[in-house]
């Protein structure tokens, strides 16, 4: 397994008041996302673990444009990679934003 | 939005993941769950085969209410290791049945949502461990009056120890996707030939697994339809008429199991066993729609009894 954290400062903390989601399932070509209010305001933080190495600039890049996105400041986001696609793994991040954007 | 459509009444339960299927079953926002995803009990073996973890390792416990009435709900998620039991998902399981048998105060309602392949490989001794486990702990939970009921409509089924477990349940209810069975189709074959069992060969796979089969021959008590209202509909007609776990019901479960292999046992397939049971046209079964079907089974005096 590899582990890869990125931690980002958003444009501002996300709105909405929900404290936790997850969002997907450890599937062949899913992935799991949990996301926490638990950060500073604008502060950001993914954790990944992934069976499948070598994809850290994909994922960076991936995270960086979700975050520029959405600007989730506040969370603490991890994921369980089940070795998801990049498009699935931003359709996910952006599914669970808008989860904890619910009042 | 998008998980109201996945959740709403006509969604597909089969397609539906653990926690769409609780969403779609119980009251709107009444589900509670316990040792939820951000608590991180996860398996911890896993990663030593370097396979990625769930955060909730494949089930989901709470309880919640249906229709009114309390109830605790176990969810195995099929798409994740097949919804194997495990230590973790295991021990959820068990945990809650015994949570039932041993507190009043909490509902003395169980419903199983059935999704597993049996055990995990992985986790062997423990997830064997668990499924032994969860049956004496269903058993007990029976006798100190808890009403256990399986829902299988999943993607990988029932099979294995699920399939053990689904069988010792007090009700159960079946869709036609959903498969009860103990060996898996592949496994018959690799054992016992082709000639006992053609994996290969899915119109005969579906009819002898197949709900539609277990809900004919008295495995299931209800038949579903493949939709969240389905098998809220299922769940509650079941939960209103449980019959008592005692010796009469265990004695007449016998006696069903022993009349079935007397009347079925020169039988090779599941179609000439519907025509044993008095179906006039049995290969009419396969395209039934979910209406015509469950009028069918409510009428076959056999595939309605009190024995489980």
């Amino acid at each position: 397994m590899q582990t890869l954290r990125f931690r980002h400062t958003a444009r501002r903390r996300l709105s909405g008041r929900k404290d936790k989601a997850i969002i997907g399932v450890v599937a062949s070509g899913d992935l799991e996302v949990l996301l926490e209010r638990v950060l500073p305001e604008a502060a950001c933080e993914v954790d990944i673990a992934t069976p499948l190495r070598g994809y850290d600039e994909t994922w960076k890049a991936v995270v960086a444009e979700f975050v520029e996105r959405s600007s989730p400041g506040g969370l603490r986001i991890s994921i369980n990679d089940g070795g998801a696609r990049p498009d699935t793994v931003y359709l996910r991040l952006m599914q669970g934003a808008s989860l904890m954007e619910a009042v | 939005m998008m998980e109201d459509v996945a959740t709403s009444d006509t969604a597909s339960w089969f397609q539906a993941t653990a926690r769409q299927r609780l969403a779609g079953l119980l009251d709107a926002n009444s589900f509670t769950e316990f040792l939820g995803p951000s608590e991180r009990v996860q398996s911890p073996h896993l990663h030593l085969f370097d396979v990625p973890s769930a955060f909730d390792d494949g089930v989901v416990v709470g309880r919640g209410k249906l229709d009114g009435k309390d109830v605790l709900v176990a969810a195995q998620e099929g798409q994740f290791m097949g919804g194997t039991f495990a230590e973790v998902s295991g021990a959820k399981l068990v945990g809650l049945v015994r949570a039932a048998r041993d507190h009043r105060n909490l509902p003395q309602t169980v419903l199983l949502l059935m999704d597993s392949g049996g055990v995990r490989l992985q986790e062997g001794n423990a997830g064997e461990l668990a499924v032994a486990e969860l049956m004496r702990a269903i058993v007990q939970a029976r006798c100190a009056g808890v009403t256990v009921i399986a829902l299988v409509g999943g993607r990988a089924g029932a099979f294995g120890g699920a399939g053990l477990t689904t069988a010792t349940c007090a009700r159960v209810a079946v869709s036609e996707q959903g498969r009860i069975a103990v060996s898996g189709p592949e496994v018959i074959e690799t054992n016992k030939g082709v000639e006992e069992f053609d994996a290969s060969d899915k119109a005969l796979v579906w009819s002898t697994d197949g709900g539609k089969n277990r809900r004919l021959l008295g495995g299931a008590d209800a038949f579903a339809e493949d939709s969240m209202e389905g098998f809220r509909a299922a769940a509650k007609a079941l939960m209103a008429n449980v019959p008592p776990f005692d010796l009469k019901t265990m004695q007449g479960e016998h006696e069903r199991l022993a009349t079935r292999q007397t009347r079925f046992g020169a039988c090779d397939d599941a179609v000439s066993m519907w025509r044993v049971l008095g179906i006039r046209e049995p290969e009419a079964i396969r395209d039934m729609d979910s209406k015509d079907f469950t009028g069918l089974a409510n009428s076959i005096k056999e595939t309605n009894h009190d024995a489980r």
